[in-house]
Parts: structure tokens; C-alpha cells; sequence
């Protein structure tokens, strides 16, 4: 088992270097413009740019940028955002608890719904149940975030008006944007956890537990259920790993100062540092919760551990 | 003559696609869904036929108007019939979400049948680059291309290509990996095929239709994609008609017009929800454990 969490880690690590890599040289090489010229703006003199220049380490050689720029990033050092004139991972630690909040509440609440909703069409495969909930799903699946999230707010803030459109204060802030990211995931849910249910029914274990009579709800929740969840987990750790970096457009309408908003102001904004900060941090969560996946992963499936 | 009653003549025998065909026509569900988009993409084709209004001139004396007879899904704040709005808007949409998706395919699908065929250092390299594309956040990313390369609709067609590539080379990959150790293969092999056709003309096929259920699933996902980049400002620029430029101009008036934001969103989730009952039919026929 150790040796699997070791390989594991072995390959996240070059893949989270990589990462960085790009980014700086999608940064540094493949970019219009001097980088020192853009962050002193239009009216700098000559002189000044040439003070950025040396402040930011721009006039050194590409490959001892870089080599600063990694050093740097060991050290948990992403330099300065240009627009909050303040270190890039102080910026990002304070938007980071939204993201997270968000994320894990929306998991949680549509894994479970997503969760419950597939086990009972699975077991009521082709009735009228079934159907319904096929309907359903489908229809969850296919609403864009972007679209729930306004038709929440119009329906809840605009008409019913029982919950705030925008902002942070309380938790009812967190009712609207949790639902219209749970709602396409529980349907994601539903949907995978139904097929992968279905598949583990037909198995002669599962005929075999229930032959030797053990009642219906043992056999789902303890024989049937632990081999459904094998996919289930792969798709949450994706799942979780997509939206710390990609609730941009739910961040967006619903005014959460989280990451994917500060992502997308720094890109509008062309601050480097803060772009260059955000996508290593994400993407670094990302390869990170994966990892985190594939480690539960081997704990819950012992097949993988050896192959 | 004698060679006629050695070898009786049998019926055709019907191949995987003949089967597959059979199983997705018998779906009432998908077939309904299929001529729903047939009809749609008809209405989006022959906009300037269908509708009678401009979708880009102004109308100042219709502006703000409720949905009514004339005006079915109301008028914007210029007076624009969004109902033409949503059609022609839709040519640009439904561009994206068929280009990117194109344009994924043709690049991943020689990857996927190299990587999964030749296995060992040409595997690991291009599955590898591929992880890391999947590590960057997709949406982020590809906002990040489009402002890189300009604010375009084909760069925006480039950006989602680009971040659909690792699921469509993976997809490839995983079944040129099961199908390369199959018996026919080895004998086309033993009959001295090389590489190249073995991999075209002997795989390929093999992977279509797996594929052409992911692609049906990747339309409505660019489709998503690109209406969200446009969401947020990026792509298309006003006063071009687009679903998701609309639905961010009828964000803002969401409280007054509220016809602005629903419509555009209804015909996304709509176009979106026909090609997902049609790629889960296409799935389920190609599945040969569903019954047909």
C-alpha cells in the first residue's frame, strides 16, 4: 500500500512542475508585450520601466528567471499582484475559504441527492420510477450553470423574495449559488451511480448474497453499494478538483470573491503574477485532490493496489 | 450452378451499425428528441426565412416589449425581437459547439490510436502532455487562450478544442487498447498489414462508435462552453446575436425584463438537453448488454 501512495506521488509531483513550467513560459514567452512596460502602465518613462524590469528579475536570462521563479515557489512565494499591490498568496488565501465553502457544500449536498436517486432507479430499473428519474437527471444534467443560477435568482430574490442575490454575510448567501452547482452534480451522480448499480446487480456475488437470503436493503447498502461507489469516487474527486478552480461563471453571478472570480479578474486585468498564482494553485489542487482519489481509491478497491 | 447450391445464398448478415441503427430508432424517446433538433437546426438555418425581423437594427418604438403574438419571446431594451435574436444567435453557438468538437477529433483521435497502439514511450509522452492539459481548470484556461490569442470566435473554437482534447485522446486510447489485442487484429498482422492500416482501417472502426456517442455529449458541452465564455465577455462581440452574450445583456435586467435572460437560456438548456437523450440512445444501442 505504501508503495502505491509513494508511485502515486512520485508521478504528481513531476506533473505539478509541468505545470508551472507552462505557465511561466506561457507568461514569459507567449505573450504580447513587455510585462514591465504593461504593469507601469502607459505613461511610465523609460526609466521606470527599466526599474520594474530589474525589480521583477526581467532583465536576467530566461533560465535563471525560471530558476528564481521555482526557488521562489518552494518558498510558497508568488510574488505581488500587480492590481492589490500585495503578495499573490495572501490575495488567493483569502479568496480561497469561498471556493472551498462552495465546492464542498455543493459536492456534498448533490453527491448524496445524486447518490440516493440512483440507487433507487437502479433498484426499480424500468418502472415508472425509473423513468421519472431518467427524465429528471437528463434534464438536470443539460441546464447550464450559468442559466439555474439566474433563474434562481429571479425566482428567489427577484420574485419570492426570500433570498439575497449577491454577497457574503450570511449563510442564506450560500443557499442559491450551493444549489445551482448541486443540482448539475447530483445529476451526474444519479446518473452514474444508477449504471454502475445496475452493472453490480447482475454480478453472482450479489445473486449469492441474495440467495442465501439476506433481506434487500442489506444486500444494496452493504454487498451492492461498496463496488457502485468505485466510479461514483473517481467522478467526485473530479468533480471537486474542477469546481475549486472552475465555479468561475456560479463565482461570477452570484458575487463570491472566490478563486475562479480572482482568476478571471486577473486575466482581465492582465496581473501577471496573480494569473500565473491562481492557475499554479488551482491546477496544483487539482493534481493534489487526484491524488488524494486515487490513494482512497486503492483503499476501497484492493484490485488496483496490484495491478 | 453446382457452385450456387454449395453455397446457398443467406441473408445479409446484419452488421454492428445495422444492429445499432435498429436499437436507436426504436427509442421513441431519441427519435422524438432527433427530429426536435432537426427542426431547430432547420429554424436556425433558414433564420433570415423564418423570422421577419432584424436581429441586429434598432426598433427603438417596440423596445422592452413583453413576449406577445409579434413578438414571441418579447424585445430587448434596442427593441430586437429576441426570438430572431435566439436563431440567428444560434448559427453562432451551434459553429462553436460542431467546430471546437470537429476540430478535437481530428487532432485526438490519431493521437489516442498512437498512444494506445504503439503503447511504451510514444504512449507515456502523449499521455502525459494530455494530463497535464486535464490539470489546468478547463474554463479558466481556455478564457486565458482566447485573451492570449484575441478575442475571437475561432479562438474561442480553439481554446474549447484544446481543453477537449484529453477526454476525447483518452476515450480513444483506452478502446484502441482493448481492441489491438483482439484475434482479428492479429491476423491482419499475420496477413502483413502494416502499422498505418492496421490502426485505419482495422481499429478506427472500432472506435467510432464509442466516439460518435462522445462527440454527440462534447457538442452540447462546447456548446456550454462557449456560450459561458461569451457569458463572461469574452468571444463574440455585440451587436452579434449569441446565447450566452445574451443571456449576460439580460442579466442585467433580470428584475424589468426578465424574458431577456429565460428564452436565450431555454434554447441552450433545451439544444443541450436533445443532444444528451440522443448521445445516452446512441450509447445504449451501441451497448450491447442493453436489450434493444
Amino acid at each position: 500500500m505504501s508503495q502505491y501512495i509513494l508511485r502515486r506521488i512520485a508521478i504528481a509531483f513531476p506533473l505539478i512542475l509541468a505545470v508551472t513550467t507552462v505557465v511561466f513560459v506561457m507568461l514569459r514567452v507567449a505573450l504580447p508585450g513587455d510585462p514591465a512596460q504593461i504593469m507601469a502602465g502607459d505613461r511610465a518613462s523609460p526609466e521606470q520601466i527599466e526599474i520594474i524590469r530589474r525589480k521583477l528579475g526581467l532583465d536576467r536570462p530566461v533560465v535563471e528567471q525560471y530558476l528564481i521563479f521555482l526557488r521562489n515557489f518552494a518558498g510558497g512565494d508568488l510574488g505581488r499582484s500587480v492590481k492589490f499591490r500585495e503578495p499573490v498568496m495572501g490575495v488567493i488565501a483569502q479568496a480561497f475559504p469561498f471556493t472551498a465553502t462552495l465546492t464542498f457544500l455543493s459536492v456534498t449536498v448533490g453527491t448524496t441527492i445524486g447518490l440516493v436517486i440512483g440507487i433507487i432507479t437502479a433498484v426499480y430499473q424500468r418502472t415508472w420510477v425509473d423513468n421519472i428519474g431518467i427524465v429528471l437527471t437528463v434534464f438536470f444534467f443539460s441546464i447550464p450553470t450559468f442559466w439555474l443560477g439566474l433563474m434562481l435568482i429571479l425566482i428567489f430574490s427577484v420574485g419570492l423574495r426570500v433570498l439575497p442575490v449577491q454577497g457574503t454575510g450570511t449563510w442564506r448567501h450560500f443557499v442559491l449559488p450551493v444549489t445551482t452547482l448541486a443540482v448539475g452534480q447530483s445529476a451526474l451522480i444519479a446518473r452514474l451511480t444508477r449504471s454502475s448499480m445496475i452493472e453490480v446487480l447482475s454480478t453472482d456475488y450479489v445473486r449469492t448474497a441474495r440467495a442465501k437470503g439476506l433481506a434487500q436493503r442489506r444486500v444494496l447498502l452493504r454487498h451492492a453499494l461498496r463496488n457502485t461507489l468505485i466510479p461514483v469516487i473517481t467522478i467526485v474527486g473530479l468533480s471537486v478538483g474542477g469546481l475549486l478552480g472552475g465555479a468561475v461563471i456560479t463565482e461570477s453571478i452570484f458575487g463570491l470573491p472566490g478563486v475562479g472570480r480572482l482568476a478571471i479578474d486577473a486575466i482581465s486585468n492582465r496581473d501577471y503574477p496573480m494569473i500565473q498564482g491562481a492557475v499554479i494553485l488551482v491546477a496544483a489542487s487539482f493534481v493534489f485532490v487526484n491524488l488524494i482519489v486515487d490513494i482512497i481509491y486503492a483503499f476501497v478497491d484492493p484490485r488496483i493496489r496490484y495491478a | 450452378m453446382r457452385s450456387a447450391r454449395l453455397f446457398p445464398k443467406q441473408p445479409a448478415p446484419s452488421g454492428l451499425y445495422q444492429l445499432v441503427l435498429l436499437k436507436f430508432v426504436r427509442n421513441r424517446v431519441a427519435l422524438f428528441g432527433l427530429c426536435c433538433l432537426l427542426l431547430l437546426l432547420l429554424a436556425i438555418l433558414f433564420a433570415p426565412q423564418v423570422t421577419p425581423y432584424d436581429p441586429i437594427g434598432k426598433n427603438t418604438p417596440e423596445r422592452n416589449q413583453a413576449p406577445s403574438r409579434l413578438h414571441p419571446f418579447g424585445t430587448d431594451k434596442l427593441g430586437r425581437d429576441i426570438l430572431s435574436r435566439v436563431l440567428y444567435g444560434g448559427r453562432v453557438s451551434l459553429q462553436v459547439g460542431f467546430l471546437s468538437v470537429g476540430l478535437a477529433v481530428i487532432v485526438s483521435a490519431p493521437l489516442g490510436l498512437i498512444a494506445g497502439f504503439f503503447g511504451g514511450l510514444a504512449d507515456n509522452a502523449i499521455m502525459r502532455v494530455m494530463d497535464l492539459i486535464l490539470a489546468f481548470p478547463g474554463l479558466i484556461l481556455a478564457i486565458w487562450l482566447v485573451s492570449l490569442l484575441g478575442s475571437n470566435i475561432n479562438n474561442v473554437i480553439i481554446a474549447i478544442a484544446f481543453f477537449s482534447l484529453p477526454t476525447f485522446s483518452r476515450l480513444i486510447r483506452g478502446i484502441t487498447l482493448s481492441i489491438r489485442e483482439m484475434e482479428y487484429v492479429m491476423a491482419a498482422r499475420g496477413m502483413g498489414a502494416g502499422s498505418l492500416r492496421i490502426m485505419f482501417f482495422h481499429i478506427l472502426p472500432g472506435v467510432l462508435g464509442p466516439m460518435i456517442v462522445l462527440t454527440t455529449l462534447g457538442v452540447s458541452g462546447a456548446i456550454v462552453a462557449g456560450a459561458s465564455l461569451s457569458f463572461l465577455g469574452l468571444g463574440v462581440r455585440p451587436p452579434t446575436p449569441e446565447w450566452g452574450a445574451m443571456l449576460a445583456d439580460g442579466r442585467n435586467y433580470l428584475r424589468t425584463q426578465w424574458w431577456m435572460a429565460v428564452f436565450p437560456g431555454m434554447t441552450i438548456t433545451l439544444v443541450v438537453l436533445l443532444l444528451n437523450i440522443i448521445g445516452d440512445a446512441l450509447r445504449d444501442a451501441l451497448d450491447p448488454n442493453v436489450r434493444a
